[in-house]
């Protein structure tokens, strides 16, 4: 073995707990680079495998009646491939031993088999039997939520009459990934689940013999989406259809993807500001550290050694160092990309992960890693061997000291000795000490991203359902009902306050932009369903016009004082224009409001609703719902509170999971950051601190000397480091807005000052550690050698 | 005199050598025009007292620096006019260095330590065969801490002389030991001198030292301000201070 490949193993030995500060700075920047990618990678793949094993279809349809018939004249429309013809209804579900309300969709099977597109997965039991009217297979997240297994039984009320349905089956469909009630933001797997049936009872329950009401289509590998589309609602039109949609407009999918694309914004954002970090640090500590080197370098040469072959063993020694962290990195990285995948194949219900990083990502982070650290070791070792060795061998000139400017003010009868030194030490090397804080202040930044969205999520709950939906039940009438049904609720013991909602699906449209989604009708002095604008203060809804939240409005291009073109998809399919009165600020779902008279005027409609808000009386929850699960005339209930809390279980695994595992790395780059700096800060002044030892300083003067230099750059760097936070949550709030939910700019308190003190014990930890180094300078050798 | 080989053929000739350093905002002028030849073989002495020049003229003739202006030729080459790589080579076969500070890796034993140079050499002695001349047989496998000053400038010795070059040059080597451990050193420097025939120069502001001498040059203020030839040299064991 070559001599040089022993003094580079001895010195990393000698050296480990910089080297291993050095690699876990590494390592946090990979790991987070390549758990993000890992597990969007896998959901990607996983999602993509289940929707082609299970045929997911690629377009939509719902309508109201149409004879068998029509299937063959759809499957004749150019482009499409397959057709299948369902019957879906929408049902009350009766579950023993579950007081609340709790809704489903009701999906048929083709007699006795499984689909044919949107296939179900079985989990567990079997399909139902031909001619078992009785039997029924139920989505696992549903089944989860009550604990169903195969033999269990519940009610469903079909076509008003409750009905015994048998549990034979667990199944997962790439229909319902997202299991969600349409309408709703969240998911609620307890009160509303997916059952699917044998479709001879449904057809009977809901008069669709020999008929459907529900279509499904896959596509040739050609076709046009948009024509297909369009020659099936002109199809589909005289049959009440509700407008074709395609597969990103599919609910599931298109909460799915929309959650992906969340994901996969934090999986660019978070892991490129961890990883360029890391690369940053990496940089200015190599290259101190071989700055510190440069005697040795100028040894080697006046023995002989080419600049190439100096270069090359430290190149050696960095590559080490950048092995052990790019090894810890992709361990736990990968490590950490299984769990959090496996999280989200629970949340999703997948019925499988398939998890296969591809190798780019690796060799993305590789290269990252190899890039940074080789050019900040290639640029010192190059200053280093271009100085002629026996200018290296001398200490550096004595630097330029000068009055700092605290002394030019005058104030140095305010400082002692040490503290001047201090302070001169800091402003002697301005860029050094520049280099060292805006390496702190990344470190608190990064703390600050791993943090925030617990207290953002919270923020958004609370504006959401504390000040803008106040309702404790919300509820959905079969069909338009007069306003009467308002004044009897409210007459009800138990109901504090109703009021009215009437809910149209629509198309907005605006030049090339247009969206689905529903118009809510509200009440201008609502009280239940508040309209807040950007600073959170309430609304009235204007009399007239529509009202968009932000994200709609942004989508649409559309401000107040334009208008829109609506396109009913229900009734008599009016075709509106109605202005923009104004814009709200919303973190959820993608609304637009309306006066309820107006609404109802432009609709021709009279005084109709579709739903009801209610405020209830303390106590009196569960006798109204118990009532109301038994009107005929409410097609569902959705509990808000209870809605949000089973949104929060579910989210608040992933959530704090992502951030308690960027909090880690988070906090393990910046531990690296600031421990590098302290043995930097030691290596530079080792001498000068041994000769003032000498020259009689106490090991407390020293170590004060040592010690508030790493202070004074601690405590400058934590307010760059709150402004590095916020550009960068900045960025990523931008980078998630989604249909979904859009991710507030709130920074909570405790976010600053959790970053801020995970700094400062790092910062006194490292303290800690340097200053025992202290005690063993060597003093001897100081008064032997150079200087 | 004592010398070695053909006194037309030095191993360096130096002519009109001067060199400015600019430290911060201070240039001092370090020499100012030094004319010297060093013969094949001789053991010189260059006497001066601290911030005379001779560092400075020694670091320029081991190619460990570079003058502001006048020539250098060694070996048939103007060392002022070769490129990085020529240097290197010329370090790496013509010239051992000793410094004051011995300047050893602190991470490698002393055989090591000589093996750094023995690895990159064209026909080098072993390390075994060097220290031994130096007299640390016993002490091949300790480190540089373990090690007292006067062992550790003996390994820096074996270190320089292992290559077998043809110039040693010694800076202050005596310079940061008590009198006893520094006439061991010069013992070794002498025995080398003798035994391998290698150009040898010793740099010291110790006067005492001169006489071991076959030539001895004073200088200060940059300059050579005279140069004369011992009849006898003295052995090391034979001077104190």
């Amino acid at each position: 073995m070559s001599v040089l490949v022993r003094k580079l193993r001895r010195e990393t030995w000698r050296m480990r707990g910089q080297v291993l500060a050095i690699a876990v700075v590494i390592a946090g920047g990979v790991a987070t680079l390549v758990m993000s990618l890992a597990t969007l990678d896998s959901l990607t793949l996983t999602r993509a495998a289940f929707y082609r094993d299970y045929r997911f279809a690629d377009v939509f349809a719902s309508l109201k009646r149409a004879p068998e018939g029509l299937r063959e004249a759809v499957e004749a429309i150019p482009g499409v491939q397959r057709a299948e013809t369902r019957v879906v209804a929408a049902v009350n579900l009766d579950i023993p031993g579950f007081t609340d309300p709790a809704s489903g969709l009701l999906v048929a099977l083709p007699e006795g088999a499984n689909a044919g597109l949107n296939r179900l997965y079985l989990r567990e039991g079997r399909l139902p039997e031909p001619g078992r009217d009785q039997e029924t297979v139920v989505s696992q997240a549903f089944a989860d939520a009550h604990a169903f297994r195969p033999g269990d039984r519940l009610g469903a009320i079909i076509n008003g009459r409750l009905q015994r349905l048998e549990i034979v089956g667990i199944a997962l469909s790439p229909e319902f990934i997202y299991q969600i009630k349409p309408g709703d933001l969240f998911p609620d797997f307890a009160r509303y689940g997916v059952l699917w049936m044998n479709r001879e009872p449904l057809a009977n329950g809901y008069g669709m013999d020999g008929a459907f009401n529900d279509l499904v289509l896959t596509l040739t590998r050609d076709a046009r989406v948009r024509d297909v589309i369009e020659r099936l609602d002109l199809l589909l039109e005289p049959h009440g259809g509700l407008g074709a949609i395609e597969r990103r407009d599919q609910l599931s999918d298109r909460y799915l993807g929309a959650e992906l694309e969340q994901l996969a914004g934090m999986a660019k954002f978070i892991p490129a500001t961890f990883l360029g970090v890391a690369a940053f640090l990496l940089n200015m500590v190599l290259s101190r550290l071989i700055g510190a080197q440069r005697d040795q370098i100028a040894i080697l040469k006046a023995f002989g050694y080419g600049s190439w072959a100096v270069g090359w063993h430290y190149v050696q020694w960095v590559l080490v160092i950048i092995l052990l962290g790019l090894i810890l990195g992709l361990a736990a990285g990968l490590w950490f990309g299984l769990l959090m995948a496996e999280l989200y194949r629970g949340f999703f219900h997948f019925p499988y992960l398939t998890f296969s990083p591809r190798p780019q990502v690796i060799s993305l982070a590789v290269l990252a890693t190899l890039g940074a650290g080789l050019a900040g070791t290639l640029s010192a070792v190059r200053r280093a061997v271009r100085l002629p060795p026996a200018e290296a061998m001398r200490p550096e000139p004595p630097p330029n000291y000068r009055a700092t400017l605290v002394e030019r003010l005058g104030l140095q009868r305010f400082l002692d000795q040490p503290t001047r030194m201090v302070l001169r030490n800091i402003e002697r090397r301005p860029l050094k000490a520049l280099l060292s804080v805006l390496g702190i202040a990344m470190a608190c930044g990064i703390l600050m991203v791993g943090r925030f969205q617990e207290g953002a999520l919270d923020y958004l709950i609370q504006v959401q359902y504390g000040l803008a939906q106040r309702d404790d039940l919300t509820l959905t009438f079969v069909e338009p009902t007069s306003r009467r049904a308002i004044l009897e609720l409210a007459a009800h013991p138990g109901v504090d306050w109703a009021e009215p909602v009437r809910q149209v699906a629509v198309r907005l449209i605006r030049g090339q932009a247009s969206y689905r989604t529903a118009i809510q009708g509200l009440e201008s002095e609502s009280r239940l369903r508040r309209i807040l604008d950007d600073r959170l203060q309430v609304r009235p809804l204007p009399p007239e016009g529509l009202v968009l939240s932000d994200h709609l409005a942004a989508v649409l291009g559309a401000g107040p004082g334009d208008s829109l073109r609506v396109e009913v998809l229900e009734g008599r399919r009016e075709r509106l224009e109605i202005p923009v009165v104004g814009i709200v600020r919303e973190f959820t779902g993608v609304a637009a409001y309306m006066d309820l008279a107006a609404l109802n005027r432009a609709l021709g409609e009279g005084d109709s609703v579709t739903g009801a808000l209610l405020a209830l009386v303390p106590g009196a929850r569960d006798a109204v719902v118990a009532e109301l699960k038994r009107a005929p005339r409410v097609a569902g209930v959705t509990d808000r509170m209870t809605a949000i809390q089973s949104f929060t279980d579910s989210m608040t695994e992933i959530v704090l999971s992502f951030a308690f595992i960027s909090t880690l790395l988070a906090g393990s780059i910046a531990f690296g950051v600031v421990y590098n700096n302290a043995r930097i800060l030691l290596t530079e002044r080792d001498r000068e601190l041994a000769t003032l030892r000498v020259l009689g300083f106490s090991l407390a003067e020293i170590t004060y000397i040592l010690v508030a230099e790493l202070a004074l750059l601690t405590a400058a760097a934590i307010p760059p480091g709150f402004l590095i936070g916020l550009g960068l949550i900045a960025a990523i709030v931008g980078g998630l807005d989604s249909e979904l939910y859009r991710i507030p700019m709130i920074i909570e308190p405790n976010v600053l000052a959790f970053s801020a003190t995970v700094i400062l014990v790092s910062a006194l930890l490292s303290g800690l550690l340097v200053a025992r180094r202290l005690r063993h300078l060597d003093l001897v050798a100081v008064l032997k050698t150079r200087e | 005199m004592n010398r070695h080989g053909d006194p037309s053929d030095p191993v360096f000739q130096v002519r009109d050598l001067t060199k400015i350093y600019v430290m911060g905002e201070v240039s001092v002028e370090a020499l100012r025009g030094v004319d010297l030849d060093l013969y094949p073989g001789e053991l010189v002495v260059l006497l001066g007292p601290s911030g005379s020049g001779k560092s400075t003229l020694l670091n320029i003739l081991g190619g460990l620096d570079s003058p502001t202006s006048g020539r250098v030729i060694s070996a048939g080459r103007d060392l002022t006019q070769v490129g990085e790589r020529a240097l290197t080579e010329f370090r790496r076969q013509i010239v051992g260095f000793v410094f004051q500070f011995y300047n050893l890796i602190p991470s490698l034993t002393a055989r090591e330590n000589v093996a750094i140079v023995t690895e990159i050499a064209e026909d080098p002695m072993s390390p075994e065969e060097a220290l031994g001349l130096v007299g640390l047989s016993q002490r091949l496998d300790h480190f540089p801490a373990q090690l007292s000053g006067g062992e550790q400038q003996r390994v820096a010795i074996a270190r320089a002389v292992a290559k077998r070059p043809r110039v040693l040059l010694c800076d202050e080597p005596t310079g940061a030991l008590d009198s006893a451990t520094g006439v061991i050193v010069l013992e070794v420097l002498e025995r080398v001198n003798r035994e391998l025939g290698t150009t040898t120069a010793v740099i010291t502001h110790n006067a005492a030292i001169a006489a071991m001498a076959d030539r001895v040059i004073r200088m200060s203020d940059g300059r050579i301000q005279s140069v004369s030839d011992n009849p006898v040299r003295l052995a090391p064991s034979e001077i104190h201070w």
